[in-house]
C-alpha cells in the first residue's frame, strides 16, 4: 500500500492553502474555498461549521478528490491532491465518508449485507468468506441486528440507513472519517443515538474525524476542536470549550446567538444581519464586514490575518472587542 | 400541577375546549393504502386526533417521522392522497369540511386556510416567475386585476422582509436562496389574507442563521396580521419562540398538549420529556453521553396493541398494553391534556429518563 507510516507527532492530515473554484453556468467564477489550512492529528475530531456557502462541504469533496482543488493536502504523508491510480485507491481506503442523506447514499438494489461487503470487494480486501465475517462484525458493531441483513435501503428507517452508511465506511478500517452532516436528516430522538455511536466508534477505533455540520449542539458533543468557516475562509479555530465559552469572531458569536433555545421564556434566536452573500473570487478587506456589527474602516481595506486571541486563532481586526462585548 | 385522578374526571371529557375555535378537529382518522398493505385496513397515519385552534393563536404540533403530522395538514385542506380514507370531523367556524363539495374547499383553500409546504425548492414552480406565482391567489380569490395583484405581491414580499421586492418579482425560484424561497412561499400563503396559516416544517433544512430569520419573520407576520398558525415541526427548539400551545404527536396520536411554557418546563409524557432532553443544548454542561430515546420510530404497519410509545418508554407497565385516552388535566392554564397510563408519583415521572 502506498501509505507511509506517520512519524509520531506528525499530523494525520495536513491541508495547506486549499482552494476550490466553481464556474457558474453564467461563466462567473466563485471561490468556494479560499485558501484554507489546517491539521488533524490521528484520533482527533475536528468540527467544520458555517452556513451554506461557507465551503465546508467543498473541503470534504476536495479531500475525497470529488472536485478539483489547488493547494496541498497530505494524508499520512502522501499527497492527496495529486495521487493517481493505485496510489489514490490506497489513499481512499484510508479516508472514508458518511453522507447527509443516508437513504440516497445507498444503492437501492443492494441489501444491507451486500452494501457492507461491497467496499471490501472493491478494495480486494480479504477472501470471500472473510469478507462476509468482517461485514457481519461491523454491522453488529454499529448496532444492526442479523434480521436486517436481507433488507433493502427503502425498508430501513433513517437511523438504520445511517448506521449502514457508517458500517460501509468503517469496514475498510480507515484512519480518517469525513462526516458531511451525518445526523442532520435524522429524527431528534435518533440523532443522539447515532451521535453517541459515532463517538464510541471514533474512540474505539482511534479514528480521526472531520465532522461537518451546521448544528452547533452536536458539534460541541463530538468535536475536540472547531473551525468556523465563512465564505470559504477560516475565521476562527478554537478548542471546543473555548469556542462555546468565549467565541472571539463576531461571526461565531452570531452563529451561537442564532441557535434556538428550547425555552419559550427566553428571548428568541437572533437572526444575523442580511443574507449570506455568494462567495466572490476576490474580496477586499474582511468578507464578513457587510454583516458585522463591529466593523470599522480598517475592515474595508485590509483582510484580517489569523492571530492568537486567548485559546482561539481568529481572523478579525476587532476580536478583542468581540470578546468584551456583552454576549446577549 | 398534578394529573387528574381517574375519579375526579367528568365522564366523557377528553380535551378542554378553547373558546370560539377557528378550527376544530374531532376524532380525525386518516388511513392510507387500505387496499395495498393489508386487507384489514391499511396504515392509520392519523388516529383519533382532537385539536382546536383559536383565533390569533399559534399552535405548535410536534412530531417525528411517522407521527402523522403531514397527513394531518393534508387532511385539514382536503388534500389527502388518493386512496386515503379520512373519517371524523374538521370544522372551520362551525362548518364541516370533511366531505364538503370540492368547489367549497377550493374557495377556502388559499383564501381562508393557507399552507406553507416543507420543501421550498419543490413547492415553487421553476418555470414561473415569482410575480406569476404570487399573483395567482389574489387574482383568483380576491378578483384583483394584474396590476393590483402585483402591488399586493410586492407588499407581501416586504412584509416577509424580502429586500427589493419589485426586483424579486421578476426573478425565478432558482435565483433565490433557500431562506428567500421560504419567505416567498410564506408571502404566497399570506397573499389572500387567510385566517389560518398551516406551516409544515418551515425551518427544517435551513441554516441556523436563516432559521432565526424565518422565525423572526413569522413573529412579525403574526403581530401585523393576527393570522392563526398551526406550526408543524419536529424541532422543539425552533418552536419554543413561536407557539402559544404545543400538541405532541406520536404514531398518529396526540400524546400531550399544554401551553408552551408548561410543556417545556414540565413535560409530562415520557416521549415529550425524551425529545426535550435529546436536544443538544449549548448552555448546559457537556454530558458524557447525549441523552437519546432508545429504539426506532414507530412502524405504523406494526404498532403494539396499547400505547404506541410503550416499547421505547422507561415508565411502561402492564396497563400500557391497553391504549391510553387523552385526558384533560386539572391545571391552572386549563389547556393541558395527556395520554399516559402512568399514575405513580410526579417525581418518578420527572425522573423517568434519569
Amino acid at each position: 500500500m502506498g501509505v507511509s507510516a506517520v512519524a509520531p507527532g506528525a499530523p494525520l492530515l495536513e491541508v495547506r492553502d486549499l482552494e476550490v473554484r466553481y464556474r457558474a453556468r453564467s461563466g462567473a467564477e466563485r471561490r468556494a474555498v479560499a485558501g484554507v489550512s489546517f491539521e488533524l492529528a490521528a484520533g482527533e475530531s475536528l468540527g467544520l461549521v458555517g452556513e451554506s456557502g461557507s465551503g465546508k462541504s467543498s473541503i470534504a469533496r476536495a479531500l475525497l478528490r470529488l472536485v478539483h482543488a489547488s493547494g496541498a493536502a497530505r494524508l499520512a504523508g502522501s499527497d492527496l491532491l495529486r495521487a493517481e491510480g493505485a496510489g489514490l485507491r490506497a489513499l481512499r481506503a484510508q479516508l472514508q465518508i458518511v453522507f447527509q442523506d443516508p437513504q440516497g447514499a445507498l444503492d437501492p438494489r443492494m441489501n444491507v449485507l451486500q452494501l457492507v461487503t461491497e467496499p471490501l470487494l472493491e478494495h480486494r480486501r480479504a477472501p470471500r468468506r472473510e469478507r462476509r465475517d468482517r461485514a457481519l462484525r461491523m454491522l453488529e458493531r454499529v448496532g444492526l441486528g442479523a434480521e436486517l441483513l436481507a433488507r433493502f435501503p427503502h425498508e430501513l428507517s433513517g437511523g438504520q440507513a445511517q448506521r449502514v452508511g457508517l458500517a460501509r465506511a468503517l469496514v475498510l478500517e480507515p484512519r480518517l472519517l469525513v462526516c458531511d452532516e451525518p445526523v442532520a436528516a435524522l429524527d431528534v430522538s435518533i440523532k443522539a443515538q447515532v451521535a453517541n455511536l459515532l463517538r464510541d466508534l471514533q474512540r474505539e477505533l482511534g479514528l480521526a474525524l472531520l465532522f461537518i455540520a451546521h448544528d452547533l449542539g452536536t458539534v460541541r458533543y463530538l468535536c475536540d476542536r472547531i473551525m468556523v468557516l465563512y465564505l470559504g475562509r477560516v475565521v476562527e479555530t478554537a478548542p471546543r470549550d473555548a469556542l462555546y465559552a468565549a467565541p472571539r469572531h463576531p461571526y461565531t458569536r452570531a452563529l451561537l446567538a442564532a441557535c434556538p433555545v428550547p425555552d419559550p421564556l427566553r428571548p428568541p434566536p437572533e437572526p444575523l444581519r442580511m443574507a449570506t452573500p455568494l462567495p466572490q473570487v476576490t474580496t477586499v478587506g474582511c468578507a464578513f464586514r457587510p454583516r458585522c456589527p463591529l466593523a470599522i474602516e480598517r475592515c474595508a481595506h485590509e483582510a484580517p490575518a489569523p492571530r492568537v486571541v486567548g485559546a482561539s486563532i481568529v481572523a478579525c481586526h476587532r476580536a478583542a472587542h468581540a470578546a468584551q462585548a456583552p454576549k446577549d | 400541577m398534578r394529573c387528574a385522578t381517574r375519579s375526579s374526571r367528568a365522564p366523557g371529557t377528553r380535551v378542554i375546549s378553547v373558546p370560539q375555535p377557528l378550527l376544530r378537529v374531532r376524532g380525525l382518522d386518516v388511513t392510507l393504502g387500505a387496499t395495498a398493505r393489508t386487507a384489514a385496513g391499511g396504515v392509520r397515519a392519523v388516529d383519533g386526533l382532537d385539536l382546536e385552534l383559536a383565533e390569533r393563536e399559534c399552535l405548535g404540533v410536534v412530531g417525528e417521522s411517522g407521527s402523522g403530522k403531514t397527513q394531518l395538514l393534508l387532511a385539514l385542506l382536503g388534500l389527502s392522497p388518493p386512496g386515503a380514507r379520512v373519517a371524523g370531523s374538521v370544522s372551520y367556524r362551525g362548518e364541516e369540511l370533511l366531505g364538503a363539495p370540492r368547489a367549497r374547499l377550493q374557495a377556502l383553500r388559499g383564501r381562508r386556510i393557507a399552507i406553507v409546504f416543507q420543501e421550498a425548492q419543490s413547492a415553487l414552480n421553476p418555470y414561473l416567475s415569482i410575480a406569476t406565482q404570487l399573483t395567482e391567489g389574489p387574482r383568483r380569490h380576491l378578483g384583483l386585476g394584474r396590476r393590483a395583484a402585483r402591488t399586493r405581491a410586492a407588499e407581501l414580499l416586504a412584509l416577509v422582509q424580502v429586500d427589493e421586492p419589485l426586483a424579486r418579482l421578476r426573478q425565478y425560484p432558482h435565483e433565490l436562496s433557500g431562506g428567500m424561497r421560504q419567505r416567498v412561499l410564506l408571502a404566497m400563503a399570506l397573499c389572500c389574507d387567510p385566517e389560518i396559516l398551516l406551516l409544515d416544517e418551515p425551518t427544517t433544512a435551513l441554516d441556523v442563521s436563516v432559521q432565526a430569520q424565518v422565525l423572526a419573520v413569522l413573529r412579525e407576520v403574526r403581530a401585523r396580521t393576527g393570522v392563526a398558525m398551526l406550526f408543524v415541526t419536529h424541532d422543539l427548539g425552533a418552536l419554543a419562540s413561536s407557539a402559544d400551545r404545543v400538541a405532541v404527536m406520536y404514531a398518529g396520536r396526540l400524546v400531550e398538549q399544554a401551553s408552551a411554557p408548561e410543556l417545556y418546563a414540565t413535560p409530562l409524557h415520557p416521549y415529550t420529556a425524551g425529545l426535550l432532553r435529546s436536544l443538544p443544548l449549548l448552555d448546559r454542561p457537556l454530558p458524557e453521553r447525549l441523552p437519546s430515546i432508545p429504539g426506532q420510530p414507530p412502524d405504523l404497519a406494526a404498532l403494539p396493541p396499547g400505547c404506541a410509545f410503550a416499547p421505547r418508554c422507561p415508565l411502561r407497565h402492564e396497563r400500557c398494553a391497553t391504549r391510553p385516552a387523552l385526558l384533560a388535566l386539572e391545571d391552572r392554564a386549563g389547556a393541558r391534556a395527556l395520554a399516559c397510563h402512568y399514575d405513580g408519583p410526579a417525581a418518578a415521572r420527572a425522573g423517568a429518563w434519569a
